[in-house]
């Protein structure tokens, strides 16, 4: 009885042992840096931001950098109440967030730190290439069903969509099926390389992935939004002259009054080496 | 007894809290907190149900007539919309004049239907507000359409929901109780020694798996298999889940179904060998009434994993929203759904409370099934004395 309480014991131990000293370490860089930022929001730009911070903390000791996910209303929100100092933001602000930064008399700033692409893919052996915006719609909203419809072969078409907790879900959402519900039968997966395995693996599918994440297991659409004038392909060099269309702006924003103490974060992440991180997370820089 | 009694308080204590988060789903309308939907005063059409709502904004319905109205078609704004109507310098340069804008928008535009934030809504207000219901227990039952952040009405079903999870545990049920039985016999009454001590750590060390590894082997390996054997256009299915559930569910039966298989007396069945009954006879005969509490204490634990199961059956079942005919559609579980959305829910909002409900529901369905075993079992021990 004795020794299997021991035995109890010991991980409890270790586990708070572990726990005192990383927070040692914590305090450790809080004394030498002489100021801290915190930046707070959207899950898309999370990875970004850490990485940026990361490699900024260690070239430059005096600064520390904390990241938050949450969403990019949540980071706007803390804006707002000043409870961050960077907002990251997949999106522009609303309307209705404009009023609220009017109402509080608070003038926002914001940068545009990378962009993020979407890449509509299906099945390699799928015979479609190229798809309009109106037939992405209706696909995902369930007025087409078979690729017949759309010029392929005979077959049901299955569509994947991400979990309504991403950004990616909402982005899609607004951006390619402009504000209409996903039909009921769409298939929600719950990470990016889940789509991937699933359209790979599925004859009739079709989903939409991060421009980054292109794998030969699947086969990236054309997408046209002029009805079918011009169809233009998904790539790095396209998003980047801005003549894809499915991409978006990701942002730091933050109050014009606090501008002095965000200038090297926003500095760093647009510099050569901010903007090559972003190359390596699987965004599409600026430049 | 001090444990006990403590135990027994918080678990109290947790159902409480959940039926309180989850009755609030009852008093709060489907519409965001603090918004409106106007239509102009000249239109007849007094009440819209949520679906036709969520219709209306998804451009299915376009005529007002369609919904009771003129023969009108429909105008939809959002507050984003005001900047197609009016430019910036209109609205004024803090949005002073928002209000009376959307005012004079909605008397000049007879089809519209406007959805705003009420902070907006002008004194003199001309519009006319569309009356919302609260969501009632009967509506969240029945309702057949999953969309909790839909814009601007929630769609609030559980149905597809609650059949999605009974039919991906009766399935995974029906398939892991016959093998788990199967095996368990064969380790308590026929395997040697040798056999049992190498295959049942074996059996064990499928429960120390996580769920995730079990859902990605699922997604890769069970879901294509399910896909060309029954030629489907897709593998993510209600049957994938219930394999997925049913290899999961494997080790507790089986685990306990043969410990109390081997609690079985050995007088009792060497009688029955001595009374000429053979092997079989004896093991169907004695050995599974005398374990049969043993059984369904297994098949019990069995069923409370695969029914309250989230990870595994997220990736492998597709997770659409819909009511399934059979177990080769995709379906979506309560545990996928709370997993997958209750990240994103605002704390204490509709959506948060929605899921608190699905919670609710979940705990009743497991609760069921508990009472009905508990009642089948203590019938069995009467009868036997």
């Amino acid at each position: 009885m004795n020794k299997s309480k021991l035995l109890l014991f010991l991980p409890l131990l270790a586990i708070l042992s572990c726990g005192k000293s990383k927070s040692d370490e914590k305090d450790a860089t809080q004394n030498t840096a002489s100021t801290s930022v915190t930046i707070k929001g959207s899950d898309t730009v999370l990875p970004l931001a850490q990485k940026e911070a990361e490699t900024l903390m260690l070239s430059d000791k005096g600064i520390s950098v904390t990241v938050v996910g949450g969403g990019s209303g949540v980071g706007i929100t803390a804006l707002m109440d000043g409870t961050t100092d960077i907002a990251m933001a997949s999106r522009d602000l609303k309307t209705e967030e404009k009023l609220k930064f009017s109402e509080s008399k608070k003038e926002v700033e914001k940068v545009t730190i990378a962009f993020d692409a979407l890449t509509v893919i299906v099945n390699p052996a799928n015979k479609v290439s190229q798809l309009t915006r109106q037939q992405l719609e209706e696909i995902f909203t369930g007025k087409i069903t078979n690729w017949k419809e759309v010029g392929g072969a005979d077959e049901k078409i299955v569509a994947y969509s991400r979990e309504s907790s991403s950004g990616t879900y909402e982005f899609f959402k607004e951006e390619v099926m402009e504000n209409k519900n996903y039909a009921t039968n769409i298939l929600s997966l719950p990470a990016t390389g889940a789509i991937v395995q699933a359209v790979g693996q599925t004859k009739g599918a079709i989903g939409y992935i991060g421009l980054a994440y292109e794998t030969k297991e699947v086969k990236q659409l054309g997408v046209s939004y002029d009805e079918g004038k011009t169809f233009i392909e998904p790539s790095v060099a396209n998003a980047k002259n801005k003549t894809y269309p499915i991409s978006r702006p990701l942002f730091y924003m933050f109050d014009k009054t606090n501008a002095n103490k965000v200038k090297p974060i926003v500095d760093y992440a647009l510099s050569d080496e901010g903007q090559k991180i972003v190359g390596e997370i699987g965004y599409v820089p600026l430049k | 007894m001090l444990s006990s009694a403590a135990t027994s308080i918080i678990v109290v204590l947790i159902v409480f809290f959940l039926f309180m988060e989850g009755a609030g789903v009852f008093t709060k309308k489907p519409i965001e907190d603090g918004f409106l939907l106007a239509v102009s005063p000249s239109n007849p059409v007094k009440k819209l149900e949520p679906s036709q709502i969520k219709d209306i904004f998804d451009q299915k319905i376009t005529n007002w007539k369609e919904v009771g109205g003129k023969d009108e078609p429909i105008v939809l704004f959002r507050t984003s919309d005001i900047s197609t109507y009016y430019t910036d310098e209109e609205l004024g340069e803090n949005f002073e004049f928002f209000p009376a804008k959307i005012n004079e928008l909605i008397s000049k535009q007879p089809g519209i239907i406007a959805f705003f934030s009420d902070k907006y809504k002008a004194e003199n207000f001309s519009g006319r507000e569309l009356e919302i219901n609260k969501i009632k227990v009967f509506e969240f039952l029945s309702g057949e359409e999953w969309f909790p952040t839909a814009q601007p009405i929630a769609q609030m079903g559980v149905k597809p929901l609650i059949y999605g999870t009974l039919w991906v545990s009766l399935g995974a049920i029906l398939i892991a109780l016959p093998i788990g039985l199967a095996a368990a016999i064969f380790l308590s009454e026929i395997a040697r020694k040798k056999v049992r001590n190498l295959v049942k750590p074996l059996i064990e060390l499928l429960a120390g798996i996580p769920s995730v590894v079990y859902g990605f082997f699922g997604l890769v390996v069970i879901v294509p298999l399910i896909q060309s054997t029954f030629n489907l256009p897709v593998g993510e299915t209600g049957l994938a889940g219930s394999v997925v559930l049913a290899i999961m569910a494997l080790p507790t039966i089986i685990t306990l179904s043969e410990d109390a298989m081997r609690n079985t007396p050995r007088a009792m069945k060497e009688a029955s060998l001595a009374l000429g009954a053979s092997q079989w006879q004896t093991i169907y005969k004695v050995v599974i009434p005398h374990s049969a509490s043993g059984i369904t204490a297994g098949a019990i634990l069995g069923i409370g994993r695969a029914i309250g199961e989230t990870m595994a059956v997220l990736m492998v079942t597709g997770n659409a929203a819909v009511i399934p005919h059979t177990l080769l559609e995709p379906v979506r579980t309560i545990p996928a759904t709370i997993a997958a959305e209750l990240g994103e829910a605002p704390n204490g909002g509709l959506h948060y409370e929605a899921l608190f409900a699905l919670g609710c529901i979940l705990f009743i369905i497991t609760f069921g099934i508990n009472l009905l075993v508990e009642l089948v079992s203590s019938k069995q021990k009467h009868k036997k004395h």
